[in-house]
């Protein structure tokens, strides 16, 4: 009997390929060349190598073609998120690189490490078949895990990674429970080759072949796989790891969580529930909208009495994890395309967060409590400007990014009849401004801390941190255009 | 130059100028005063150039510019005036040197005050300058970030609660307003716009319009401040800087109502139509309990900040009784408490200045010391109180007549509101400045300098001025402020009624 191979065009996965192989370069070569060459050119490697991959999902736009047996979907939905991705690649190595230095990272791991991740949220980005996200999933988190508690001088490190590893396994089981209900429900796990021909149901795609009295199986594999994926987002209740890992892990890194993994993993909950699941929303959205509420109000409030800022910016992100999901409540094109935005341009803004308190925390990140900030304008005027351009822009205030990615996902939920969904954000986003605003009083309303130790900025984290700034006003100003990519990248392939 | 090219140089000169500032040496604050004067000065002569091209007699917008911004999601960058924000404009422009003037004491971070300052005027002239909501949104949170550090970093003992106060209450507010704005652009037949001129024809269910108007209303109500929501502005008020307070109550306490009248009630007459019960008790509620709580004052300023909920009561009594006289005399009325409230803090300042501190029982006899300040006190005073022949006395007048057309027993309440306004102003002047100087170190003050009097003389000019002749105000005003009565009166955008034919 001829066997039925599945043509491989390996193409379709071309920049995680580049990725992986990167990744490798970048291991050889540190053992191979040491530090015998030039102090910058490992991040270089690191830096091309996400360039080239950039540049190769840059290259699949307006394709939309389901590749590798109908396992990748390289539609522009995954492109929009791959770019991002590799942008927050790229800003996480400049940041890092004279972060390592200090801190007595291995320089070569830690950039494998990263592109491994970025490898995984990219095949995330673009899995069309729930064994394909897994894998993605598993990829990204183990290389996270390591890169958590990478600061091995620090037991703090050492308690977070371990908490984010034991909660993380324990969120992927969810999640691959999820899978095995659903295939049990569909006879498939993939999201859309299999039943396209089943559309005389008036159901297309993944729950084409799925038999009515299967459907209660499929609802419930969709919850468990909310609980996998909410973990990942941070989203409340399953956020218990996300303060501690972000205070632990190297501040470079906690950007790069906030940002990257954030948008992976919207990515797969925009592609499931509001392309693939849309025709169940009546029965997920309940859940989701209460996920998405409490997530807002609980980040915000309990943000409120932190006074370490990475923890603050910890439950931050929580709140914003509730904010983007209030696009996905809508499940229209809007509330895609207004999330991708959000979650587009929170990173490029929290990756600069981060990057400021990196630069500011010195040796063994000592200094990144609330007090440690006081009167900082005064000595470091410039960072204490970006620092409140980040606030601003995350508390969502008008002429910079974060006032349109809130004006899009509230929008777009106001525009599904869910607006009181989109008040219950507004009022917890008021809640927010207050923490973002404490951070402003501690720099510029209070007394000079003379005990500061003048923190020079590198220029590599001084341009990222430029650059993020920049951004964050350019999109807040100018956001036609990129507001315009993300609507066209709100089509999914088959849908 | 055409108005319209002119109208967005006004606009954008004072954020120029705020670079400029950030952008000088730090060791020369001096330079830094001298260009926010400068900027400042130019502003207003600008706009004085607008105020001439100004077409009397018409209700529309003038000096109308569009600008593609934002094209894919309905955003533009369009501004103009009519008769209402006209003088917003000029009140925003006029104040504004005399708040740098008041400055001058600044010493400490001198740079990026004047920053800052400067960037809140751009702001404030944007609110009452944009006709596109989304444009109108961001000019309205762009003020609150500037004064939330003016307050913040220059004010006093309990600036950083009053700031955080100030900026939380706004913030809710307006955020709700920014649902409101997005529902109604989205109930908008056509393509997605924020223009409002467009978004006037918007057909409404009754029920859809109660939602939305409230909305809005959160965000005037707030910045108004009606009762209750006006706690945030005793302390913002007191512990800001002077030129901070002169700005908080000139112009951003303007903002609120100019909202309800370019917004609220043109956007959703049928739903303002069924609220003005509400609003004129509370209305009312403000001008009674704002003047009993400033009797009681210990704190010259706290005083003064009081006395404004009282006043913004009188203005939105005049913006709802639904009478043209009622509605000019409430816009003639914003312009005119921004001169009197914003003298009566200048003065509170320049005596900040020289005694450094507020309470009252600091004081008494200072008549006797500095005769000329306690002079020019008594007279904004007056014109605060409303003595016919100064500013105050045209508006009040022209809003209690216009009440008693429609509601004639609502005029009792009000009218003794005046009554009250005359008890704790003219109490706080006899404990001040009159009797004997009963502490020492008030005997040796320093009279009125001249920076003050290039401060003080424009407004009581000024006051005088409109009390005397008050038309040439009266006739710009009055073609906008006609169709904003006829459209809360008459006009209905219920979804299916006929009558959806509309008076923009």
């Amino acid at each position: 009997m001829p066997l039925d191979l599945p043509s491989v065009q390996l193409g379709g996965i071309g920049p995680e390929i580049t990725l992986t192989v990167t990744a490798l370069v970048v291991l050889v070569a540190d053992a191979i060349v040491g530090n015998r060459m030039w102090r910058w050119y490992l991040a270089a490697v690191a830096s091309v190598g996400l360039v080239v991959a950039g540049a190769l999902a840059i290259a699949a736009w307006n394709t939309s073609k389901l590749q590798l047996a109908g396992a990748i979907a390289n539609d522009d939905f995954a492109v929009f998120v791959k770019v991002a991705l590799a942008v927050f690649g790229i800003l996480t190595v400049w940041v890092a690189r004279e972060y390592v230095e200090h801190e007595a990272i291995e320089e070569s791991e830690f950039y494998a490490l990263v592109l491994l991740a970025v490898a995984g949220m990219m095949l995330m980005a673009a899995a069309a078949d729930l064994i394909v996200m897994f894998l993605a999933l598993e990829t990204f988190s183990i290389a996270l895990y390591v890169l958590v508690g990478s600061r091995r001088r620090s037991l703090e490190a050492q308690e977070s990674a371990m908490k984010y590893f034991l909660l993380g396994a324990f969120s992927s089981a969810f999640f691959l429970l999820g899978i095995a209900l659903a295939y049990g429900a569909t006879g498939t796990t993939n999201l859309y080759s299999v039943s396209q021909g089943v559309a005389s149901q008036g159901i297309t795609g993944f729950l084409g072949s799925t038999p009515a009295s299967d459907l209660g199986l499929l609802s419930l594999g969709a919850v468990l796989l909310i609980v996998g994926l909410g973990f990942k987002i941070a989203a409340v209740p399953f956020h218990m790891w996300t303060p501690d890992a972000y205070q632990g892990a190297p501040s470079p890194v906690t950007g790069f969580m906030a940002a990257a993994t954030k948008i992976a993993a919207f990515a797969a909950i925009l592609r499931l529930f509001d392309a693939i699941l849309f025709p169940l929303r009546w029965d997920w959205r309940p859940l989701v909208i209460g996920i998405a509420i409490v997530t807002m109000i609980a980040g915000s409030v309990a943000a409120i009495v932190q006074e370490d800022v990475k923890r603050m910016l910890a439950y931050s992100s929580i709140a914003h994890a509730g904010f983007v999901l209030t696009g996905v409540i809508a499940a229209n094109d809007q509330g895609v395309s207004g999330a991708l935005f959000y979650l587009a341009t929170y990173g490029l803004t929290v990756v600069g967060a981060f990057a400021v308190i990196a630069v500011l925390a010195g040796r063994d990140e000592r200094r990144v409590r609330l007090t440690d900030y006081k009167g900082l304008f005064y000595d470091h005027p410039l960072l204490a400007g970006a620092l409140t351009l980040f606030m601003l822009s995350l508390g969502g205030v008008p002429v910079t990014s974060g006032f349109i990615g809130k004006l899009l996902v509230f929008g777009a939920a106001v525009n599904a009849g869910y607006a009181w969904v989109s008040v219950i954000g507004v009022l917890a986003s008021s809640v927010a401004m207050f923490f973002y605003l404490r951070v402003m009083v501690v720099m510029y309303m209070q007394e000079g801390d003379e005990a500061r130790p003048a923190s020079s900025v590198g220029s590599l984290a001084g341009g990222v941190i430029a650059l993020c700034a920049a951004a964050t006003v350019f999109f807040g100003l100018a956001w036609g255009p990129l507001f315009e990519v993300a609507q066209k990248a709100t089509f999914f392939a088959g849908g | 130059m055409s108005g319209a090219v002119l109208l967005n140089i006004v606009i954008f000169v004072p954020l120029a100028g705020a670079i400029l500032v950030g952008l000088m040496p730090k060791n020369r604050p001096e330079l830094a005063r001298l260009a926010a004067l400068v900027v400042t000065v130019v502003t207003f002569v600008l706009s004085i150039a607008l105020l001439v091209q100004f077409k009397t007699g018409e209700a529309g917008f003038q000096f109308v510019s569009h600008r593609r911004w934002i094209p894919q999601f309905g955003v533009g960058y369009t501004t103009g005036i009519d008769g209402i924000s006209l003088w917003m404009v000029m009140l925003t422009t006029f104040l504004m040197p005399l708040g740098v003037l008041a400055s001058w004491t600044i010493t400490s971070r001198v740079k990026p005050y004047f920053a800052f300052l400067l960037a809140l005027e751009t702001g404030m002239l944007g609110v009452f300058s944009a006709i596109d909501m989304f444009l109108f949104y961001v000019f309205w949170e762009a003020v609150l970030i500037p004064m939330y550090f003016l307050i913040g970093m220059w004010g006093y003992e309990r600036r950083i609660y009053a700031a955080m106060k100030f900026l939380l209450f706004t913030l809710v507010g307006s955020l709700l307003m920014l649902i409101a704005i997005l529902a109604l652009a989205f109930a908008a037949r056509g393509p997605l716009t924020f223009d409002y001129r467009s978004l006037l024809s918007t057909p409404l269910s009754l029920s859809t319009q109660r939602l939305l108007f409230l909305g809005f209303f959160a965000s005037f109500a707030v910045k108004v401040p009606l009762v209750p929501l006006h706690t945030w502005l005793p302390d913002a008020h007191t512990e800001a800087p002077t030129a901070g307070s002169v700005m908080l109550a000139g112009v951003l306490l303007k903002m609120g109502a100019y909202g309800l009248i370019r917004f609220a009630i043109p956007l959703f007459p049928d739903a303002a139509r069924e609220f003005v019960p509400l609003m004129m008790a509370l209305a009312i509620i403000g001008i009674v309990y704002g003047a009993l709580v400033a009797i009681v004052q210990r704190d010259l300023k706290r005083l003064v900040a009081y006395s404004s909920v009282a006043h913004l009561g009188f203005i939105v009594l005049g913006i709802f009784v639904g009478t043209i006289q009622g509605m000019t005399g409430g816009i003639l009325q914003m312009l005119n408490h921004g001169l009197s409230t914003g003298a009566l803090f200048l003065l509170v300042g320049a005596i900040y200045d020289r005694r450094h501190t507020r309470q009252i029982a600091e004081f008494g006899g200072l008549a006797r010391s500095i005769p000329i300040l306690a002079g020019i006190f008594l007279f904004v005073l007056l014109s605060s109180i409303g003595l016919p022949g100064l500013n105050g006395f045209v508006g009040e007048f022209l809003i209690l007549v216009g009440t008693f057309f429609r509601y004639r027993w609502w005029v009792v309440p009000a009218a003794f509101g005046i009554v009250l306004a005359a008890i704790y102003l003219l109490w706080a002047y006899q404990r001040v400045f009159q009797g004997e100087i009963t502490r020492e170190e008030n005997r040796t003050l320093r009279d009125i300098n001249l920076r003050e009097v290039a401060m003080l003389a424009p407004v009581v000019a000024l006051i005088v001025f409109i009390g005397v002749y008050p038309k040439p105000f009266l006739d710009r005003i009055e073609p906008s402020a006609a169709r904003v009565v006829q459209t809360l009166r008459h006009t209905s955008v219920v979804s299916g009624s006929s009558s959806a034919a509309r008076v923009p």
